[in-house]
């Protein structure tokens, strides 16, 4: 059990601290940071998909007036590590897939770099390439562990057996497709290297963690952390693809090097981010569900395949949250890799949850519809008691209840017939499970200090749109039994203690976690009335950490559907999520975060689609053009609820991760929505007319 | 080639030498360091650059400065500028019609010009009647606004504080 907080801030829908920066457009984003006689530096990508660059004409890039420096393989620093390979940045000729980072040239202007950049003449040897992802392939291969640590394989009963012998079966394969994350801010850096004594490098990086960035700089340039100084107080969105550095961080490092003393800014273009931000990886899905006349699940298995580059291993987990959804005796999950010359996947918001409640959560639907059951029904029966996976009982399961509320304000009891018309239009309701798992990260440490009659707290966390700049005062405030008014929390630079990554919902239970063991012994070392300049600091690790628990948020997600019935357009008028995530500490903030993953989950459900060409290697509509995202018109009534759950294992805050869980089980919900409304089941994402019209 | 322009970006006059390729948008950020409107895309794709240019909303990042020589430029910082948010962020904030930011300038910008074009009469692809007076209704700031990408996912704010902007519906 933890010491839950008296909540007196924390609950309060307070208005965003970052808010008026935001507004006027004067929070400074990496790229924007006001630098003295800033260079502009521009990358070279490779244009084959494998082979070896032979030869790399400069000359003309040389003769510029303007142009500062010119990186190539052959003239680039010697990195100190080269383990990681995404980081290798020009440290060889060898190119393992198309995009990839093989120069840069750095000027006075930006327009000026990128001319300079585009006049250098490439050779390759090209050799063939080998970029296509297919379940059938024979190097296929079970990673060590997939992404997060967990199992690669697990397996429990029988079944096979199952399969033979129960009264339905469900056997499908479902797909969803690539994805970019494509945070409105590119991946930018502005860097600087100061050459006194051992050399200093300042990093303005757009990044979702400080620290970690900073840990990542200095192995691959063999710096100290003293060398090396990381600043982001605003990140424009990341949605995972922040959360790692990538080859262009270690680029810019390259050439702020290379120009001493002088400020060097680095920002992918949005064509260049479909090669080297990362990506989700399109996934494979074979699902096997089988149960009696009364729903009752006697198995659930998925085997998924996934992709990933050769010179990185990432291995989606897509087929974990299948291990602990529903009860079912015997269960089998596999993940099967290919490493192709592609480039390296990352996360994505929801890395294995987002895609692997997609095949579950659509054949669950299959099922109910197979046996004539209400698909609310057919999961409030395959409840598990304790967690199937493990074995450990919940810290808290609100499932049944998010699916009942959700069903109450959804209005799902009168919800029309299969095939309703209306008009020209087709309309159907569905419905789908989200769940998300509750995640404290191992190290943190939040210092506080009473300053001018204020108290201030600095920790190295990010603010990515999620609130964190508003949301850790009040955790902060509460924990101090003082007014949020008097606290300040400065995060986003590596001057302030270290702290986690933002990612895998993570982020206020960990710096959270932190900031209330720093307040607690604040108040137990300086009581009531401190001094100026009293100061303390509070690790992560000294919290309480329930290990005894499985602890998840899970939220239910309903959809409704209307698509043409002559033309197969698709329209989502509605879709409304009830979550039961532990306390909530902003609804403000808590709100637009639940929201805005549902809205990205419609966005994957109709819309996003990295096109892949094989032949040339690399993604067909690498623009925000042709790569769709949902627009404001695709929006209707969009709604988030929640429980008021409360979870006294989590932590002192009671609050569980909310970033993440609103996109997972949207896009099921969307094709269960569309299957309902026209009888056409899409197990292939994106849901789109073609899929549709041969079936109306 | 460089070109000398005069600019009048948030009420200053500027007189500044641009390259003949750099746009609007990289002349406000990177020669003037104005930063307030977003590069996101640079094709005109995302709409983070979108400022109001000579009173209509623009995409900064399909503007050429040279092009644009006398232009009077506001920015979202310059509708703030004495210092009182404009009525449409005070609607951004109140409504929490953002997340990450980058794309809100440009949403704020987009919004203004909305206002102004729905109070002019223009008509949209949304409105019923080409020849009615458009109304604030969702689907038709949703039409008008969906030049602006967000993709944190604000939409359902974004839309309610552009009509509480415009005059008190929502």
């Amino acid at each position: 059990m933890t010491d839950l907080l008296e909540p007196r801030a924390i609950g309060r829908d307070l208005v965003r601290r970052d808010g008026v920066a935001k507004v006027r457009g004067t929070a400074t984003y990496a790229y924007e940071t006001p630098v003295e006689r800033p260079a502009y530096a521009h990358p070279v990508q490779a244009t084959v998909a494998r082979g070896r660059v032979t030869a790399m004409d400069t000359a003309t890039a040389e003769g510029l007036d303007g142009v500062l420096a010119v990186l190539t393989p052959s003239t680039a620093e010697r990195l100190a590590s080269t383990e990681d390979r995404e980081f290798a940045v020009l440290q060889s000729d060898e190119v393992a897939f198309r995009g990839q980072l093989i120069g840069a040239v750095v000027a006075e202007t930006s327009e000026l770099a990128r001319q300079a950049a585009d006049s250098i003449r490439v050779t390759y040897a090209e050799q063939s390439h080998d970029t296509e992802l297919s379940a059938d392939r024979d190097d296929l291969y079970a990673p060590g562990k997939v992404n997060a640590g967990h199992e690669t394989d697990t397996s429990e009963g029988d079944v096979a057996a199952a399969m033979a012998s129960a009264d339905v079966t469900i056997e499908q394969t479902y797909t969803t497709a690539m994805y970019h994350n494509n945070p409105l801010e590119p991946h930018s850096t502005t860097a600087l290297w100061d050459p006194a004594g051992d050399g200093h490098l300042t990093l303005w990086d757009s990044t979702q963690g400080v620290h970690p960035d900073r840990a990542a700089v200095c192995e691959v340039f063999g710096l100290a952390q003293e060398q090396v100084r990381v600043i982001c107080p605003y990140v424009g969105g990341g949605f995972g693809s922040k959360g790692t550095p990538h080859a262009h961080v270690m680029l810019a490092a390259m050439a702020a090097r290379a120009l001493p003393g002088r400020p060097v800014k680095l920002a992918l273009t949005r064509q260049q981010m479909f090669f080297l931000a990362g990506y989700r990886t399109p996934t494979i899905q074979r699902m096997q569900l089988a149960a009696d006349r009364d729903g009752r699940l006697s198995a659930v298995a998925i085997d998924v395949v996934v992709q990933t580059s050769r010179i990185k291993e990432f291995a989606e987990q897509a087929g974990v949250p299948a291990r602990m959804m529903y009860a079912a005796p015997n269960r089998r999950s596999t993940h099967r890799v290919a490493a192709l010359d592609v480039p390296v996947p990352s996360w994505m918001r929801a890395p294995g949850e987002c895609p692997g409640m997609f095949g579950p959560e659509v054949a669950l639907d299959e099922l109910a519809e197979e046996l004539g059951i209400d698909p609310i029904e057919l999961r409030i029966r395959n409840e598990p008691e304790v967690d199937p996976d493990t074995g450990k009982p919940w810290s808290s399961r609100h499932l049944v209840e998010c699916l009942r509320e959700g069903a109450e304000r959804f209005g799902w009891a009168d919800r029309p017939p299969a095939r309703h018309r209306d008009g020209n239009w087709l309309v159907g309701t569905g419905v789908a499970a989200s769940v998300y798992p509750t995640m404290r990260q191992a190290r943190s440490t939040a210092n506080l200090r009473y300053e001018d009659g204020r108290y201030v707290a600095e920790i190295g966390a990010a603010d990515l749109g999620t609130g964190a700049w508003t949301v850790l005062p009040q955790i902060t405030a509460d924990a101090l039994g003082v007014d949020v008014a008097d606290v300040d929390v400065r995060i986003g630079d590596t001057e302030y203690p270290i702290a986690s990554v933002a990612g895998g919902s993570s982020g206020t239970n960990t710096w959270g976690s932190a900031l209330v063991v720093a307040a607690r012994a604040f108040r137990e070392k300086f009581g009531g009335s401190p001094s100026d300049g009293d100061e303390v600091a509070g690790d992560v690790d000294q919290a309480a950490q329930d290990e005894d628990h499985a602890a998840y948020a899970f939220g239910a997600q309903f959809v409704e559907a209307r698509v043409h019935a002559d033309t197969g357009e698709i329209r989502v008028p509605r879709l409304l999520g009830v979550f039961a995530a532990g306390r909530i500490v902003n609804p403000r903030t808590a709100r637009s975060q639940f929201v805005g993953g549902m809205t990205m989950g419609l966005s994957m459900a109709l819309h996003e689609n990295s096109v892949w060409d094989p032949q040339v290697g690399q993604v067909a509509n690498h623009d925000l053009a042709e790569y769709h995202v949902t627009v404001n018109a695709d929006v209707g009534d969009v709604q988030a609820h929640w429980l008021d759950e409360h979870d006294p294992f989590v932590n002192a805050m009671g609050s569980k991760g909310i970033g993440e869980i609103g996109i997972v089980g949207t896009a099921a919900a969307v094709v269960n929505a569309v299957h309902r409304a026209t009888g056409v089941r899409v197990r292939h994402l994106p849901v789109t007319l073609d899929k549709l019209l041969p079936g109306l | 080639m460089d070109a000398e322009v005069t600019l009048t970006v948030d009420g200053t006059a500027h007189r500044l030498t641009v390259d003949t390729r750099t746009t609007l948008l990289d002349a406000l950020r990177e020669r003037l360091g104005n930063t307030s409107p977003k590069k996101g895309c640079d094709h005109g794709q995302c709409g983070a650059c979108t400022v109001l240019l000579d009173g209509k909303r623009a995409l900064s990042c399909l503007a050429l400065a040279v092009a644009h020589d006398g232009a009077e430029i506001i920015t979202a910082d310059g509708l703030a500028a004495d210092g009182e948010l404009h009525p449409v962020q005070q609607a951004f904030l109140d409504r929490d019609a953002f997340q990450c930011g980058y794309c809100t300038p440009g949403q704020i910008c987009s919004a203004v010009g909305v206002l102004d074009e729905v109070r002019r009469g223009w008509p949209s692809h949304a409105g019923p009647d080409l020849t009615a007076d458009p109304e604030l209704s969702h689907d038709e700031v949703a039409e008008r606004m969906s030049g602006n990408l967000c993709r944190c996912g604000a939409y359902v704010n974004i839309v309610p504080a552009v009509q509480q902007a415009g005059g008190g519906q929502a």
